[in-house]
């Protein structure tokens, strides 16, 4: 556990410019001179294999993100009405969960919501992954992303006084929908772009030189070649919607209620195995959906950073 | 007026006017808004004194919000208390991130995205049903309704966020560096806080933004798992706006966690460009 900070042996030739940070520069300074004779393979190679702490900690870390997830989908089959302890094998949260108007009105709500907020969101993120890509405009990477980055609940807040206070509309369906669109497009319109980034510009450039038209252009060849990130944003602005809690809890009103919406009053009033039932539906949804998008465009998972 | 309607120009327009449109009205417009409802009074029956009386600009704006803001401390006191806890929660999402992402980045590729997908998979499943999770597991242990609860959901719905751009940032790096530490006499301690700890920063000051972010203006999270005294900023504006019908005072909340959020943004884009600065000479 020693640690020895040896100084580097050659000084650094530039005048610490920047004096950005020492021990960086000084450790590669360290370093350098050694890459160059060390072509050959070198022994023990120290930064592949992992130790076995690696692998305990590692382990540990994937037990905290599943375990209690599995705790949920566990007392949902469990016969009795306290979360507590394992009573016997029981489906009758389910059947419960089937008979439940308000949960099915919810879940019919939110499917609604979902396919409609997110079949407008691919039309509008595909035209601004393509124009981020092509004509590099100045305002829109700024108007998709931010309400990507920014927290939640300033978007719900400001969609809430945007609707009531200037377009004084009835909180509801369309205000849930626009809300969903405005934070789904910035997903889209990353997984287009990183789409088109990866393509070859030449094929574009085939088609125009033998004439096509810019719209015969997208038809016969930009549309097919992206088709796959649409299908991939599509689905990830899908669960994107029929997940979202906080921006919907700020412009649902009183009128509509989604399955998220639903869950929360259930949780925060009592804890029912009837929310370890639809806890464990809804997991199964996404978790498919979520799957199917990263058959699609595998890097499009990686595309929400 | 349109200076040359050929083909090459209208699809330009055709793909970047309709979301830019849809965006500046139901994403600009709004934020524009949140900072003229600050200055406004509030209504009589709620919400705010209308900001237009037949398509004018009406009443004169007050300072009102603000000075109640930094009129009482209990105010600074949350939102102080929101920044620890956000800092608390990044911290331990770093020490609970660096040896998993350490390890996907390691392993042969085809390993490789299964170990991410099992990372992104529960981050997949709807927030409020993780926070629930917590409430099972807490409950029995006499843990609910404390700090403690507050931060272990923190940290578990946002962790994802953390290992997914540390193990971008590890997969990076030049295996060559850390043979030739090796061979310079650099021990497993040296060779991480000197080659690995000093190229990864990028990757962590870019999750620590992830994390970070959307911690410090979370509501649901101290609401379900913590107790009366967990209150945090987002909880403070969902009151505003929805219990106490204080609008223009939850505006003015709304644009101080904004300001909070853009110095945070800002700052962690600095700390990763000098990092990254640091680090290009050699990767």
């Amino acid at each position: 556990m020693k640690v020895e900070r040896p100084p580097p042996p050659t000084p650094r030739p530039e005048g610490g410019g920047d004096g950005g940070s020492p021990p960086i520069g000084g450790s590669m300074q360290l370093a350098r001179p050694a890459l160059s004779p060390g072509g050959e393979a070198v022994r023990g190679r120290p930064g592949s294999g992992a130790r076995p702490w690696i692998w305990a900690a590692s382990l540990g870390v994937y037990a905290f993100l599943y375990l209690p997830l599995a705790v949920v989908v566990l007392f949902s089959f469990n016969d009795s009405v306290l979360n507590a302890e394992w009573v016997g094998f029981t489906t009758r949260w389910y059947d419960r969960l089937l008979h439940d108007e308000d949960m099915l009105r919810a879940a019919a709500n939110s499917l609604l919501i979902a396919l409609v907020s997110s079949s407008t969101a691919t039309v509008l993120g595909a035209m601004a992954g393509i124009a981020m890509h092509r004509y590099r405009p100045r305002l829109l990477p700024f108007l998709a992303l931010t309400p990507v980055a920014m927290p939640e609940i300033l978007l719900g807040v400001s969609l809430l006084l945007f609707f009531r206070q200037v377009l004084d509309l009835t909180l509801g369906l369309t205000s849930i929908l626009i809300a969903h669109v405005t934070f789904s497009i910035g997903f889209v319109a990353v997984i287009v772009r990183s789409r088109l980034a990866g393509m070859d510009e030449s094929i574009f450039e085939a088609a125009r030189d033998l004439g096509a038209t810019p719209w015969a252009t997208f038809r016969r060849i930009t549309l097919p070649l992206i088709l796959p990130a649409l299908a991939a944003g599509f689905l990830m602005a899908f669960t994107l919607s029929i997940d979202d809690f906080v921006i919907t809890f700020f412009v649902a009103g009183v009128g509509v209620v989604t399955l998220p919406l639903q869950i929360y009053s259930m949780i925060k009033v009592t804890v029912t195995p009837e929310v370890n039932a639809v806890s464990t539906l809804l997991m199964l949804l996404t978790l498919s959906v979520v799957v199917a998008a990263a058959r699609f465009a595998p890097d499009a998972l990686k595309a929400r950073e | 007026m349109i200076r040359k309607l050929n083909p090459g120009n209208l699809a330009r327009w055709a793909v970047t006017l309709p979301p830019s449109l849809f965006l500046v009205v139901f994403f600009l417009l709004p934020a524009l808004i949140v900072v003229a409802a600050s200055l406004r009074e509030p209504g009589e029956f709620g919400g705010l004194a209308p900001l237009f009386v037949g398509g004018a600009f009406t009443h004169a704006l007050t300072l009102d919000s603000y000075r109640f803001f930094f009129g009482d401390t209990i105010y600074l006191e949350i939102f102080v208390k929101s920044f620890f806890i956000a800092l608390l929660t990044t911290l331990i999402c770093i020490a609970l991130a660096y040896p998993l992402a350490w390890l996907i980045a390691r392993s042969p590729k085809r390993r490789r995205d299964l170990l991410v997908l099992l990372v992104i998979l529960p981050f997949a499943s709807n927030l409020l049903i993780r926070v629930y999770a917590w409430i099972l597991l807490l409950g029995p242990l006499n843990l609910l309704y404390t700090p403690v609860a507050v931060v272990a959901g923190m940290v578990y719905v946002h962790l994802p966020f953390m290992v997914l751009p540390l193990y971008t940032n590890l997969e990076k790096h030049d295996p060559a560096l850390l043979e030739a530490a090796q061979d310079l006499g650099a021990g497993t301690w040296t060779r991480f806080w000197r080659v690995t700890f000093p190229l990864s920063l990028p990757g962590i000051f870019s999750g620590s933004a992830l994390v970070f972010i959307p911690v410090l203006g979370m509501f649901a999270i101290p609401e379900l798992l913590g107790g009366t005294g967990d209150l945090m900023i987002g909880n403070l504006i969902k009151e505003q706006f929805l219990d106490n019908r204080d609008w223009p005072f939850g505006a003015t909340l709304s644009l101080l966690l904004t300001v909070a959020v853009l110095l945070c943004a800002g700052l962690a884009v600095l700390a990763a460009k000098k990092s990254f600065k640091g680090t290009e000479a050699v990767t």
